[in-house]
């Protein structure tokens, strides 16, 4: 039963898309819409094909500042979580200002931040703003999750605050910092977007955004769906090498990551 | 008494009026005296929340004693660690292999591999679980996982085991069996063992001695030598001899769950 069950997953999603796509094909045909209006899916690809130098390099530009992103969020989030859990002091002074980081839209920091920093300094920044509170919040939850028994464990044994933080709290918040890049790998996509939309047409970049917003003053339609596409398909692929390391990482040990069937 | 002073009297552990007074100012214990001879088997028996482990916490170092005096034997000068603690639940690290959670007090205590390698298998051999050194410990049967944890023990090769009620957990057939093993354990590698526990069965199988605790504030209320020619095995069990102890025990039990209504 459940392999038909799998297969279904597996398939309604594709059937969907096919099914959308057909419509959204049909209704350009059929209306007779320019593709400086809405072009169809068949332009967009086309598209795809004919700009992929163009679009390739843009897609180059934005997964790297992605990436930088991501790493600077990354290592800024555990190295925070682990400060704030050394130091109960430190945590009570900067944690709310974690919080207000996060809950300022970037979309309205990023302005400000191009004007203070070089284009492609202010893009990393945005990425990291948006992405590594996610990793701070669920390391801090995760390094205070620790089983009390194993805790008086290494108490009576002795261990130094050093082993206790390698061998029991990383060990232990390893779940939940996975659970938090995962959902960072998304925003610090997302940041980054934010940022060359905000540099626009008046920035020196030149990212899979960038072409988007100067494709929108060119009314070339059909590259700004292209770019979106990229996007998309970006955001899916980060987020799929995540989830996989995730999985790789916890298969031998964690809830999350075994079968159903165990 | 002085921590020589201890041992040159033959004893492992020696508490004089000692009291754990909580926070919120709740009592848990005392005063409570209690000396153990070195090479002795003792079992803590009341209901729960007597005390007995915290009685057990305190011994362990895990807690400070609010007053009075605890001394605890320790041999000079050589590695690992005086005392072994088994706790109520397997308390294994689930992120690392059976071996490497026996390895943990070596590994903390920084201990050389090679020695270490040598200690953590002789320890699963001891346990009979060397064949699952490799396996993750949510493989692993709740009466393994407690094996584990005992492997884990007695790695350190300590003088002094703390038990607290490490086989509440698990069905009778395997905890009879535990019990045995343990018995086996301890009159081959001569350990001193405190034995937390809430049942009358197992405390008179195990022990040569069990003290019967009150609750609220947690003291001693009867104190009963169980004689009985060694080794002991499942036949004991059986015998007249184990029946009457376990009634004599279970009558001075009795009081201690009287003010305890619904508990």
């Amino acid at each position: 039963m459940s392999s038909t069950q799998n297969v279904f997953r597996l398939l309604l999603p594709v059937v969907v898309l096919a099914v959308g796509i057909a419509i959204w094909e049909f209704v350009v045909r059929v209306n007779d819409i320019q593709s400086y209006v809405l072009p169809g899916p068949l332009a967009v690809f086309q598209t795809l094909v004919s700009d992929w130098p163009v679009l390739s390099q843009s897609l180059g530009v934005t997964l790297l500042t992605t990436l930088e992103g991501f790493v600077a969020a990354a290592a800024g989030g555990v190295a925070l979580a682990l400060l704030f859990n050394q130091s109960k002091w430190l945590e009570y002074s900067l944690f709310p200002y974690a919080v207000i980081l996060q809950v300022t839209p970037v979309i309205a920091i990023a302005p400000l931040l191009l004007i203070y920093l070089q284009q492609q300094t202010a893009v990393i920044v945005c990425a990291w703003i948006v992405a590594f509170f996610p990793v701070l919040s669920n390391t801090t939850l995760g390094l205070n999750s620790v089983d009390r028994n194993l805790a008086g464990l290494f108490q009576l044994y002795g261990a130094s605050r050093l082993q206790t933080l390698r061998y029991l709290k990383l060990p232990a918040a390893l779940p939940f910092i996975l659970g938090g890049l995962r959902i960072a790998g998304g925003l610090s996509l997302i940041g980054a977007v934010v940022a060359e939309i905000a540099a626009g047409t008046a920035g020196a970049g030149s990212g899979l955004a960038f072409r988007i917003a100067e494709s929108g003053y060119r009314l070339n339609i059909p590259r700004m769906f292209a770019a979106l596409l990229l996007l998309s398909l970006a955001g899916i692929v980060i987020y799929g090498v995540l989830a996989l390391i995730s999985h790789l990482v916890l298969r031998r040990w964690h809830e999350s990551a075994l079968g159903k069937e165990n | 008494m002085s921590e020589t002073g201890v041992r040159a009297a033959g004893l492992a552990v020696s508490l004089r009026g000692v009291t754990k007074i909580y926070d919120n100012g709740v009592t848990a214990l005392g005063p409570f005296d209690l000396d153990v001879v070195r090479g002795e088997f003792v079992s803590l028996l009341g209901p729960s929340g007597c005390g007995k482990s915290t009685a057990l916490r305190l011994i362990a170092g895990l807690a400070a004693p609010s007053s009075g005096t605890l001394n605890v034997s320790r041999r000079a000068a050589r590695a690992g660690h005086a005392i072994g603690f088994v706790f109520q639940e397997p308390t294994l690290m689930p992120w690392t292999s059976v071996r490497e959670n026996v390895r943990l007090p070596l590994k903390l205590a920084q201990a050389p591999a090679g020695e270490a390698d040598a200690r953590v298998s002789e320890a699963l051999a001891q346990v009979g679980l060397a064949e699952f050194a490799d396996a993750y410990p949510r493989e692993l049967s709740g009466g393994m996982k407690m094996r584990v944890s005992l492997a884990r023990a007695l790695v350190t090769d300590p003088d002094i085991l703390l038990m607290d009620e490490p086989f509440a957990a698990l069905d009778e057939i395997t905890r009879f069996r535990l019990n045995n093993d343990l018995l086996a354990l301890w009159r081959n590698l001569h350990k001193t063992v405190i034995f937390v526990t809430h049942s009358v069965f197992e405390s008179v199988y195990l022990s040569q001695r069990v003290i019967v605790m009150t609750s609220r504030p947690g003291r001693i209320s009867a104190e009963f030598r169980i004689d009985t020619p060694e080794p002991r095995v499942e036949d004991f069990r059986m015998s007249a001899g184990y029946a009457g102890y376990c009634r004599e025990v279970s009558r001075a039990l009795a009081p201690s769950y009287s003010g305890l209504s619904g508990a």
